[in-house]
């Protein structure tokens, strides 16, 4: 209650951001996962593949791996190499004509017993400029979306910042290796009518109502000084204004927008 | 407590907005039509001589009664949609109507006079097949209806059974007909397809079995459609292959007597089934041994069978040099014996009576008879022929045509009213201004033109000016001549000619298309239809989508509407283009679609002739574009269109299925970027033009696993921003999409109720890139907010307001299967509803959360104008912010105004202009009084 609005709205978005992602590590590409997470059971990778040509035909080539561990909470980390000098050289030249780049990633299914299970038809694909993705220094955000049932349905990457600027990058510092945040997102349970809570607070109303039983009953008797003016201002307007106060109900009503 | 209380009276006082009409304003925003649909059975009611009403029920499930005089609704009952209200039969004896509905599941006897239930029975289970009336000893006092395996017997006074029968061998023999000739016994005919005929013949009195005969008949596969009962009890039937007539005395014979065609002189057309019609005028009677045989399309016969011999009394063959074209022929009843025939003679409509005993045409009865080559060709026709006073016969005769127009028409060749039944079954509509006055439209032409040279356009302007002169002049002229008349008789005739804007754009052109492939121009403010268009070329499994290329803005530029007409099957598509103002087709030739269109969109971007581009994507992934000017391709950049997929989202299909897809509206919008908190920071919105709401429907529909999905997409990079599962709920899903807000409306599996759900997006506190949105550069991802909320009835349509400048508040306007057109007010569906009023949310002026939506009757936009069956509502801005136009359509169009924020740019009708004025000149002359005093007075003192 003391908390100013504000920071309660904070709140529920944190506590939305927190139940729906699952922040892995970023890598920064200087070593191939060894974690003995791989190993376990559960986990899996597949390739996280990417695209960027001057003449804008897609052209995938392997950019890292995935790691998907599926379970109740899955999760995901990624493997990636540095680029390479010609791939530097590259993407600076798609980003000077405007072109794309492109990742994909194949349809998983995550919650399934078996490796053969997991893997389906197709990719799922997205997208940025490229030249975004220069002027960012390669500081991506990636997120794969899940369905209720595991299934990979789409990926989606934006840079930090995502605006072109047209200002100037070094290729040696600033494109070397991907700065990736990822994340795995499932569908969020929507809210339904809330009528417990609303339940109690009625009951604890009523039940304060019982309590001091003389507040209540002097209720009219106390604040009759509001009523009364209140009732008769009312009154007032409604006999001269049937249609009820143009400006002022709009004004009233404009909260709502 | 208090405060609080002061406050919580104070937030009630502001958000109970009255809504409410007041009784002199009936109508005077708003009107409501209604319709009845395709007629499927129609009979005129001939019990009392001076009747005028003609009874229909109709595809719709509708049965009505119409007034012939003047084509309007005497009543009408709407039932359930579906199979369930489908109407089987209809039977009209004298007072009582009995209807059949629901495959046999209800028959019902009403009141035609009042239109009141005389009663209803629920029949046995069994799919039905035929009813008919039963007479004994010249009275009819029962109806039997036969179904699969039962036959059952009602009284017509109460609808008690009087007996119920099992057929014999039903699993066997297929019944499908029923026959009574008065003599109190019922005739049941079945068949063994290519095998024989079965007749059973119950008696009236206990159901008891008579006779039981069998008939060898191995040509025959279907009764109803090739037999008819002809005269005393004669079954008669005709049959293509064997290019012969068989008849059967249903008392004596066991054998069917062959009569070849060729023995009469007659042949079948090709490939033409024939159809056999006749008539029993009442069912306490035999039918009359004349009837009607159809060999081919063009081509009816009258005969005649008596005691074994075949007549032919009149060929109705087509006359070579005349070619008309004869399209039906039906029998009258009447205490005569006529016949009516009528003849279609390119675009004329040729009628005329003859005696169906004697073949003969009788005097005075021929009429011909314009129609419109608009409405398409003649469907049905329903006579009735009555004596004048002079015992002459005449007749008047309903018709229907392709296009779902039912005309009246009277015996002199005269059209007493038509009906355009096609408006209730409405599919899209769109709102276009209506274009300026000629004067109006002149001056706006100066301004276009090009200038050239300082004389010509000074002669221009005088010019210009001349004729506001002389149409000011005019104006006067009429206002000093409508004074001189009465009030009652100055009436604002709207015709197509004097259509033109009003001073606030309240008045639209309504562009209707219905599923019969005609078009409508109706005035938005009286209803009247303006221009009516047949496309005579819509397949029957049609989708359309109407798109406004060009607007009224763009003078000289006629307006322009396209319609994309796709055929649902093969994906073929075309397009009509017309102006919406007057209906005419444009001379514009649109492209040819050879390729099935998968996709339509329409640019922002405009030719140099104004026209919104229209893109269409084929099966090919290549486009076309429309218009393709130089122009068009230069702003495009691209030389040859043509297709890349840049983003994929694939949702699996064995769990979920995409049912809807909505973006925002394009002409949509936002006045405020944010909304001001407690604590008067700002909460930014998340508006993107680009974001689709994607929503989904389990395919597992078990009450525990069923799930509702909603995805909001961004069309653009296809990034999900948000993705939420509504467990244990299933549709059918309603979704409105706008500004930075998405409300879907489902059913909830587990609560057994109807729920609203309500999303939110909103970029924080603060804006990211406030100057421009664009999907591209957007890196972080909204908040969302959620909120449900139990609404107390099921809907049957949403949309939410719309105003010029998106100043007012949003409302959203629900249609409910209760005929209501609610309009609720979005601040009721807000996701930051407090649950614990707190001080900050109470200065937002947030309404505590409860978990209900009430209903109040206030709310109700149509007060008592119930609306049938909403399918869709469409709102469009007016040119006063307050103000939003409305229309409704389903089986009704109901057209209002509502004003979300109430008039707050507009003076009240009854604003006391007097009063203030008087007041003010009353303070002006006070206060010069009262100077001219105070300087006297401070003279006085002065000399003091």
């Amino acid at each position: 209650m003391a908390l100013p609005l504000s920071s309660k709205i904070t709140i529920i978005f944190s506590i939305f951001t927190i139940l729906s992602t699952r922040f892995v590590s970023c890598n920064n590409g200087r070593r191939l996962n060894n974690d003995p997470l791989e190993a376990e059971f559960n986990s899996f990778s597949v390739p996280l593949e990417h695209s960027f040509e001057v003449d804008d035909v897609a052209n995938f080539e392997v950019r890292g791996a995935l790691v998907l561990k599926a379970g109740r909470e899955p999760s995901v980390s990624l493997a990636q190499q540095q680029l390479s000098e010609y791939d530097r050289a590259k993407l600076k030249e798609v980003a000077a004509v405007d072109g794309l780049y492109r990742i994909r990633v194949p349809r998983v299914l995550l919650q399934a017993d078996r490796q053969t299970e997991r893997l389906m038809d197709g990719h799922l694909t997205a997208f940025v400029r490229a030249c975004a993705m220069v002027e960012s220094h390669l500081s991506d955000v990636i997120t794969l979306h899940t369905d209720v049932a595991g299934h990979l349905i789409g990926v989606s990457i934006v840079t930090i910042p995502g605006a072109c600027r047209g200002s100037e990058v070094e290729d040696e510092v600033d494109l070397e290796a991907f700065n990736t945040t990822l994340s795995i997102m499932a569908p969020v349970n929507a809210p339904g009518p809330e009528t417990a809570l609303f339940l109690e607070r009625m009951e604890l109303e009523t039940e304060k109502k019982g309590k001091n039983p003389q507040e209540q009953k002097s209720f009219f008797a106390k604040y009759w000084m509001y009523i009364v003016p209140l009732v008769l201002f009312l009154m007032m307007s409604g006999a001269q204004d049937p249609s009820g106060g143009g400006a002022g109900g709009g004004a009233a009503n404009g909260g709502g927008r | 407590m208090a405060k609080l209380i002061f406050l919580w009276l104070k937030c009630l006082v502001s958000c109970c907005i009255v809504e409410a009409v007041f009784e002199d304003q009936v109508g005077k925003f708003d009107w409501r039509q209604q319709y009845v649909g395709k007629i499927r059975f129609s009979h005129f009611d001939s019990h009392v001589q001076s009747s005028k009403k003609v009874l229909m029920a109709t595809e719709k499930n509708v049965f009505a009664a119409l007034n012939t005089r003047t084509g309007e609704l005497f009543w009408r009952h709407v039932d359930k949609t579906g199979p369930e209200g489908n109407i089987d039969a209809f039977l009209l004896h004298g007072q009582d109507a009995l209807l059949v509905v629901g495959n046999g599941r209800l028959l019902r006897s009403w009141d035609i006079s009042v239109g009141g239930l005389n009663w209803e029975v629920v029949l046995d289970s069994g799919s039905f097949q035929s009813a008919c009336l039963i007479g004994q000893q010249d009275t009819v006092k029962h109806v039997a209806v036969l179904k699969k395996t039962v036959i059952s017997v009602h009284y017509l006074s109460n609808g008690h059974q009087k007996w119920i029968e099992n057929l014999p061998e039903s699993e066997n023999i297929d019944y499908q007909a029923l026959y009574s000739g008065g003599n109190g016994e019922v005739y049941v005919l079945g068949i063994v397809p290519h095998s024989h005929i079965a007749i059973v013949v119950y008696s009236m009195e206990d159901g008891e079995i008579i006779k039981q005969t069998s008939v060898e008949a191995p040509w025959l596969s279907n009764i109803q459609t090739s037999c008819a009962v002809v005269g005393q009890g004669m079954i008669t039937c005709v049959d293509s292959l064997t290019m012969s007539l068989y008849t059967l005395d249903m008392h004596t014979q066991s054998k069917m007597t062959q009569i070849p065609l060729q023995s009469l002189g007659l042949e079948v057309t090709p490939h033409f089934h024939p159809v056999l019609v006749s008539h029993q005028p009442n069912a306490a009677h035999q039918p009359l041994s004349e009837f009607l045989l159809q060999l081919g399309p063009e081509h009816h016969l009258l005969l005649q069978l008596n005691s074994g011999q075949m007549v032919v009394l009149r060929d109705f063959k087509p006359v070579r040099h005349m070619t008309p074209v004869l399209t039906s022929c039906v029998f009258v009843s009447e205490s005569e014996h006529n016949l009516q025939i009528d003849i279609l003679l390119k675009g004329l409509l040729h009628l005329s009576l003859f005696n169906a005993e004697t073949g003969r045409r009788l005097l005075d009865t021929t009429q011909f008879l314009s129609i419109d080559p608009n409405v398409g060709k003649p469907e049905s026709i329903y006579v009735q022929a009555f004596l004048k006073k002079d015992d002459s016969v005449s007749y008047r005769v309903l018709v229907q045509t392709e296009d779902h127009t039912l005309t009246f028409i009277h015996l002199p060749g005269r059209v007493m009213w038509t009906r355009e039944e096609a408006l209730s079954e409405v599919v899209t509509m769109e709102m276009v201004e209506l274009p300026l006055t000629g004067t109006q439209a002149e001056l706006e032409g100066e301004f276009g033109k090009k200038a050239d040279g300082l004389l010509s356009m000074v002669l221009k302007r005088l010019s210009s000016q001349l004729i506001l002169l002389q149409a000011w002049v005019s104006h006067l002229w009429k206002l000093f001549y409508d004074a001189r008349k009465p009030r009652s008789q100055v009436k604002n005739e709207i015709s197509i000619e004097n259509l033109s804007r009003d001073e606030f754009n309240l008045q639209k052109m309504m562009v209707m298309v219905t599923a019969s492939g005609k078009l409508f121009g109706i005035d938005s403010k009286t209803g009247s239809i303006l221009w009516k268009q047949y496309l005579n070329n819509v397949p029957s499994n049609a989708a359309f989508k109407l798109m406004v290329q060009r607007t009224t803005a763009h003078f000289p530029h006629p307006p322009q509407c396209t319609l994309l007409i796709k055929d649902k099957d093969t994906g073929l598509a075309t397009l009509h283009v017309f102006n919406p103002i007057f209906g005419k087709k444009s001379h514009i030739t649109p492209p040819a679609l050879t390729q099935p269109i998968l996709q339509s969109l329409m640019l922002p971007l405009m030719d140099q002739d104004y026209a919104k581009v229209l893109l269409l994507i084929d099966d090919q992934y290549k486009v076309t574009a429309f218009p393709s000017s130089k122009n068009v391709l230069q702003q495009l950049q691209e030389t040859d269109l043509t297709t890349t997929q840049i983003w994929e989202v694939i949702i699996p299909t064995e769990i979920q299925k995409v049912v809807t897809v909505k973006g925002k509206r394009s002409n949509e919008h936002v006045h405020s970027q944010g909304r001001v908190m407690g604590d008067r920071s700002v909460l930014y919105k998340y508006l993107n033009p680009n974001l689709l709401a994607v929503v989904t429907e389990s395919t597992d529909v078990h009450q525990e696993r069923s799930f509702i999905g909603i995805l909001l997409i961004d069309g653009v990079t296809g990034r999900i921003i948000h993705e939420a599962v509504q467990r244990k709920a299933k549709g059918p899903v309603h979704v409105v999409h706008s500004e930075n807000w998405v409300v879907y409306e489902y059913w909830s599996t587990k609560s057994r109720r109807n729920e609203f759900s309500v999303i939110e997006l909103y970029e924080g506190m603060e804006l990211y890139n406030s100057t421009v949105f664009s999907s591209l550069d957007r890196p972080h991802a909204p908040h969302v907010l959620q909120q449900s909320y139990i609404f107390p009835s099921a809907i049957s349509a949403m949309e939410a307001t719309l105003t010029e400048k998106g100043i007012t508040s949003r409302h959203l306007l629900i249609g409910l299967p209760s005929g209501g057109i609610l309009s609720l007010p979005k601040m009721f569906l807000d996701p930051r509803r407090p649950e614990i009023v707190s001080e900050q949310s109470r200065e937002e002026n947030l309404i505590p959360y409860a978990p209900e939506l009430l209903i109040r009757t206030e709310w109700f936009i149509n007060y008592n104008q119930s609306v049938s069956r909403v399918r869709g509502i469409h709102t469009a801005p007016s040119g006063l912010e307050s103000t939003c136009l409305v229309v409704a359509y389903g089986l009704d169009i109901y057209q209002t105004r509502v004003y979300p924020s109430k008039q707050f740019d507009v003076l009240k009708d009854d604003y006391d202009y007097m009063l203030i004025s008087s007041v003010l000149f009353a303070l002006f002359f006070a206060t010069m009084i009262s100077k001219r005093l105070a300087e006297v007075k401070l003279l006085n003192r002065a000399w003091r």
